[in-house]
């Protein structure tokens, strides 16, 4: 027991998906072939990018509920701004401008105003979804048009026979642990998300670290939204107000990273991303329907938070205030 | 005496006859035609706006409707079942003299129509049709188009005809009429032809991304799969891209309102085929049918009537010029 007790939320959850690679390997054909395994990162790369994204967020006790929605419509400008003419170069440059600009409001509001996190980027999706729709173009869907085709590779471009996407995920994941273990802002971001008050008494910029972290989130969801956009080579935008998010931030909490902030890495978002990946893979290669499907994830889910809470019950030195 | 002025009379109408058939004659039925159309109005609650089939009959319907001096209003529930439940609910207590619907589903609205035709408004629906039928349905016969697009499967992927039999169906939501009545077609073409193997049969809730990654875990179990079927060419933007990447031949046999799109996509082969439902003719099925209602004035619900939208099969071989349509704007 004292063995098992010892395990962190992580490594629970990489047993789980360990466990559930072994069920499947042994009752559904074809589950471990190097293809299939591709197609399963694959399919869960673009939430594994937004996954990192959102960590950064959340260890540094914030959250960011506005992040599809940015990554839908500033992409969705871009495209649109190519199809009126404007070279794709300088398209991507202002849409990746819009996106960091929301995400300095977003840290304005959270860092100056001191809104709570989750207020301030909740209405900010909604108000950025509408003045996308109502300003920037008319459709839910945006195509490519052919000028953009060079942007196809992100979804479609394979690097040793690697699809882009996945490149893109081990990309951002490398970046994301090298900024939070070996710069100086990566450890401010630490500190400010373990304890904000003691932070700024040890004269951490708290306020620009917060701005810093909302303007990276932004961007890496830019990013996200390309690769979404390349690989089925249009960006719909109605993707703002689906449930994504939520499967971003369970990527997130489930890996590990705890909603009340300065814990966790980016290990913790792959193994969360990967419990997914093979769950989803496996369960649409039993042909078993989307629906049936919402129910058993939402069910491993559960189970997943549950053994983490009995084999690390919280008390008054484990719980923080704010935690959710 | 009175023969000379019954001569003159006769000359002035004779005269006066002339004049009318040189200037034209009024038709008697014109006034009333007009009449019948002003000051109405006409409300229309879509799934959602912003996509090519909702902006396409927005469009048909104001053109045709607008000059007659119809009010013409739009209420956008954007993909949510209770904004559009509430919307209707408004509606009924504003009193439209026609309402327009759209239905997610089957069922979700069913009773809202049923009140607004007792609260005396015209109920038109298009194309996903609700399990309540009200004055009028324009859209497509979902099971016959399952059946048509099952038939299709069939002739393609037979192993009689040098397919491998394996075929794969992505749906959209599974409650909406589109899917629902159009699975059973195809579901009573397949019972009969035991040959064909359907390996998946997986809704992606009309969004792209989730159709590829269905489309790339199938393709990657069934390298052999012969065929897809899905329910919308917005959607299968994503089944395609899966098909690209899998470097296999897969025909990709899919559906829409026949936007300039559907027509760029066969072009460049990001479909073999697809079923088309004229949008600007549901249009005018739907303005068309409104005028009517208007101009007869019968007790709402009393006719409860259905047009089905011909079916074109379009490929790259038979699209002409002018088999799409584009929305203004569009390039």
């Amino acid at each position: 027991m004292n063995l098992i007790g010892r395990l962190s939320q992580e490594q629970i959850v990489f047993g789980l998906a360990v466990l559930l690679c072994l069920a499947f390997t042994i009752f559904v054909p074809g589950f471990l072939t190097t293809n299939n395994l591709v197609i399963l990162v694959r399919s869960v790369s673009i939430l594994g990018i937004l996954g990192v994204a959102m960590g950064i967020v959340v260890i540094g006790r914030g959250i960011d509920l506005s992040l599809v929605a940015v990554m839908a419509i500033s992409v969705a400008w871009s495209l649109q701004l190519v199809s009126g003419g404007m070279p794709l170069a300088q398209a991507l440059i202002f849409g990746l401008a819009f996106s960091i600009l929301i995400g300095v409001i977003n840290g304005v509001f959270i860092a100056y105003v001191e809104v709570p996190a989750i207020f301030a980027t909740l209405a900010m999706g909604t108000a950025i979804y509408g003045f996308g729709r109502y300003f920037l173009f008319d459709l839910d869907v945006i195509y490519f048009t052919s000028d953009a085709d060079s942007l196809l590779w992100l979804g479609e471009g394979t690097v040793l026979g690697l699809p882009a996407p996945i490149i893109m995920f081990i990309g951002v994941c490398i970046a994301a642990h090298l900024f939070l273990k070996f710069t100086k802002n990566g450890s401010f971001l630490r500190a400010v998300g373990d304890n904000a008050a003691a932070a700024r008494i040890t004269g951490v910029p708290v306020r620009p670290i917060i701005i810093l972290q909302y303007m990276i989130s932004a961007s890496i969801g830019f990013l996200a939204g390309c690769v979404t956009a390349a690989s089925v080579a249009s960006m719909n935008t109605r993707v703002a107000h689906s449930t994504f998010v939520y499967d971003v931030i369970l990527v997130v909490v489930l890996g590990g990273i705890g909603l009340s902030g300065g814990r966790g890495g980016v290990r913790n978002v792959v193994v969360g991303t990967l419990l997914i990946g093979v769950l989803i893979n496996g369960m649409t290669i039993l042909n078993i329907q989307y629906t049936v499907q919402n129910v058993i994830k939402g069910v491993i889910l559960l189970l997943a938070i549950v053994i983490d809470t009995l084999l690390n019950p919280r008390d008054e030195q484990t719980a923080q205030q704010g935690d959710i | 005496m009175r023969f000379l002025k019954r001569a003159a009379l006769t000359a002035l109408v004779a005269f006066g006859g002339t004049m009318a058939a040189a200037d034209g004659i009024d038709d008697p039925a014109r006034a009333s035609y007009y009449d019948a159309f002003k000051g109405k109005k006409v409300a229309y609650v879509p799934v959602a706006m912003g996509f090519d089939l909702t902006e396409g009959w927005a469009m048909g319907l104001r053109e045709a409707l607008e000059p007659l001096g119809v009010e013409f209003d739009i209420r956008d529930p954007n993909w949510s079942t209770s904004a559009g439940a509430q919307a209707i609910t408004s509606l009924i207590s504003e009193k439209p003299d026609v309402l327009v619907v759209h239905n997610p589903d089957v069922q979700s609205y069913a009773r809202l129509l049923k009140k607004a035709e007792a609260a005396g408004i015209y109920v038109v629906q298009v194309n996903m049709r609700s399990s309540y039928s009200t004055d009028a349905f324009i859209g497509a016969d979902y099971v016959g188009m399952g059946e048509q697009i099952g038939a299709r499967l069939v002739e393609k992927c037979s192993p009689a005809n040098g397919g491998s039999g394996k075929i794969a169906i992505t749906q959209g939501v599974l409650t909406a009429a589109a899917s629902a009545y159009q699975m059973k077609g195809i579901s009573n073409v397949l019972a009969k032809h035991p040959e064909i193997q359907l390996v998946s049969n997986q809704a992606a809730d009309w969004d792209s991304t989730k159709a590829r990654n269905i489309a790339a875990t199938v393709i990657q179990q069934h390298p052999d799969l012969c065929a897809i079927a899905g329910f919308w060419d917005v959607m299968d933007v994503g089944t395609s891209a899966a098909i690209k990447e899998s470097g296999q031949d897969v025909y990709l046999l899919t559906q829409g309102g026949g936007n300039k799109t559907a027509c760029d996509g066969l072009k460049k082969g990001t479909y073999s085929e697809v079923v088309v439902y004229h949008v600007p003719g549901q249009a005018r099925d739907m303005a068309n049918v409104i005028k009517q209602l208007l101009q007869a004035q019968p007790e709402p619900g009393a006719i409860k009537s259905a047009l089905f939208t011909p079916l074109q099969f379009l490929t790259k071989d038979n699209i002409t010029e002018d088999s799409c349509w584009s929305l203004p704007g569009q390039q």
